[in-house]
């Protein structure tokens, strides 16, 4: 699953502070891991809103199955769940897949 | 609102086994089929498990795995496929319309695909707790319930097997089924029953679900007796079947009682010339990936046949 032209950065537990917490513009996290099916469905629409926010939007990915730690601390336990961080704290929880509009609809306030 | 000038042969609306199968054949038939997956593509079996059944793949497959197959077999041989839902659709006459996103799209022919959409409990407290204990998808969510005590509900071959890939992360797992008898067939149930971490909790029907805003219990009540009682769990994972999703079709081509899309004899037409429905969107009998896939291609051969007599 190895894309080099991905608009999306792989955060991980160790980096979640400085990468997500710390960044200056707003980040949405999308917790997922390789065996959620629905997690592949909402992949390709979020490389999208990457490319098109970036600047203004960070899309990151954790794989929960490598990071339990983040995905505890934030109570995720339903994949895909998107949380976006804007200067630190969470501010707003997507569960499940959504298409493109209604993604970009529920982040039109933030981003 | 735009309009493209291209008439295609065939739009597909739907994905899933049934959708994918269809965008296949017509595929190779030269229909050149543009195909609507929408933003759930992969229907149904992108949250199953192991598929144990589907021929020709004798150690199993997942369900993803598989319609990651049937996707790239439709894309290898030119179907046009996109990750869009549809919003809207006139299936009369002999150039049907597909409106995605404020786009026209017309086709002389249509497949539809839709499938089934699972059903919840509608229950106080269920919706709300979507994404905090309350979950559709066990291979998706199991792993967050490692050593904890969690419930199924349902009755039916969904239910068994997600009770039973369950346990590989529960400490417990209670399969809660309103009566006590099973749609699910004897090899899945037998294996849900010989497995010592699955209690069966019958006859019981689940009335509310409690947390806040995490899951912690629900409250049962036994559909014989009355009788109300609690049962604490963290995890709440609901397979009590599916219903069609035929609303946007509704009121153009015929639907029976439950919104099963009615389709003549043994063929995949639907009350509509040039319009065919094929899997679970049809099928309230069978409802497997391989039946779906069957009545993929079915639809599309009644499809070519009936463009090649409209020639």
């Amino acid at each position: 699953m190895t894309d080099t032209t991905s608009a999306t950065v792989a955060v991980t537990d160790d980096s979640f502070s400085s990468d997500v917490l710390s960044s200056s513009t707003p980040v949405l996290v999308d917790f997922w891991a390789t065996w959620c099916g629905p997690c592949k469905m909402i992949a390709p629409v979020l490389e999208e809103i990457a490319s098109e926010k970036a600047g203004a939007l960070t899309v990151a990915k954790l794989d929960v199955d490598a990071n339990p730690a983040t995905a505890r601390d934030f109570q995720v336990v339903s994949i895909p769940t998107l949380i976006l961080f804007k200067d630190g704290k969470p501010v707003k929880r997507i569960v499940g897949t959504k298409g493109k509009a209604a993604l970009l609809r529920e982040l039109s306030d933030v981003v | 609102m735009t309009s493209s000038p291209t008439v295609h042969d065939v739009i597909v609306i739907g994905s899933g086994p049934a959708g994918y199968t269809a965008a296949v054949y017509t595929a190779r038939a030269q229909l050149k089929p543009l195909v609507f997956e929408g933003v759930s593509f992969g229907g149904a079996l992108m949250t199953t498990t192991e598929v144990e059944n589907y021929p020709g793949f004798k150690e199993g497959i997942t369900g993803p795995a598989l319609m990651e197959e049937m996707r790239e077999q439709a894309i290898r041989f030119g179907a046009d496929l996109r990750m869009e839902d549809v919003d809207d659709v006139s299936l009369d006459g002999p150039i049907k319309t597909v409106t995605v996103d404020g786009e026209v799209h017309q086709a002389r022919s249509v497949i539809l695909a839709m499938g089934a959409a699972a059903r919840h409990l509608g229950v106080p407290g269920e919706q709300e707790r979507i994404g905090t204990g309350v979950s559709t998808c066990a291979t998706c969510d199991g792993f967050f319930f490692r050593d904890q005590d969690i419930a199924v509900i349902g009755g039916g071959d969904s239910a068994m097997e997600e009770a039973t890939f369950l346990t590989r992360f529960a400490r417990s797992v209670t399969l809660i089924h309103r009566r006590d008898e099973f749609r699910a067939s004897k090899i899945m149930l037998e294996r849900a029953k010989a497995n010592p971490k699955i209690t069966f909790l019958l006859n019981t029907a689940v009335t509310e679900v409690e947390g806040e805003p995490k899951v912690t219990g629900v409250r049962l009540r036994d559909t014989i007796t009355g009788e109300e009682s609690k049962l604490a769990v963290t995890g709440v994972f609901v397979a009590i079947g599916h219903d069609p999703r035929s609303g946007l079709v509704r009121g153009q081509v015929d639907v029976d009682d439950e919104g099963y899309v009615q389709v003549r004899g043994r063929t995949t037409s639907t009350s509509i010339d040039g319009v065919f429905a094929a899997g679970d969107l049809v099928d309230h009998t069978y409802r497997q990936a391989i039946t779906a896939a069957g009545s993929g291609c079915a639809a599309a051969i009644d499809a070519e046949r009936w463009l090649a007599d409209q020639e």
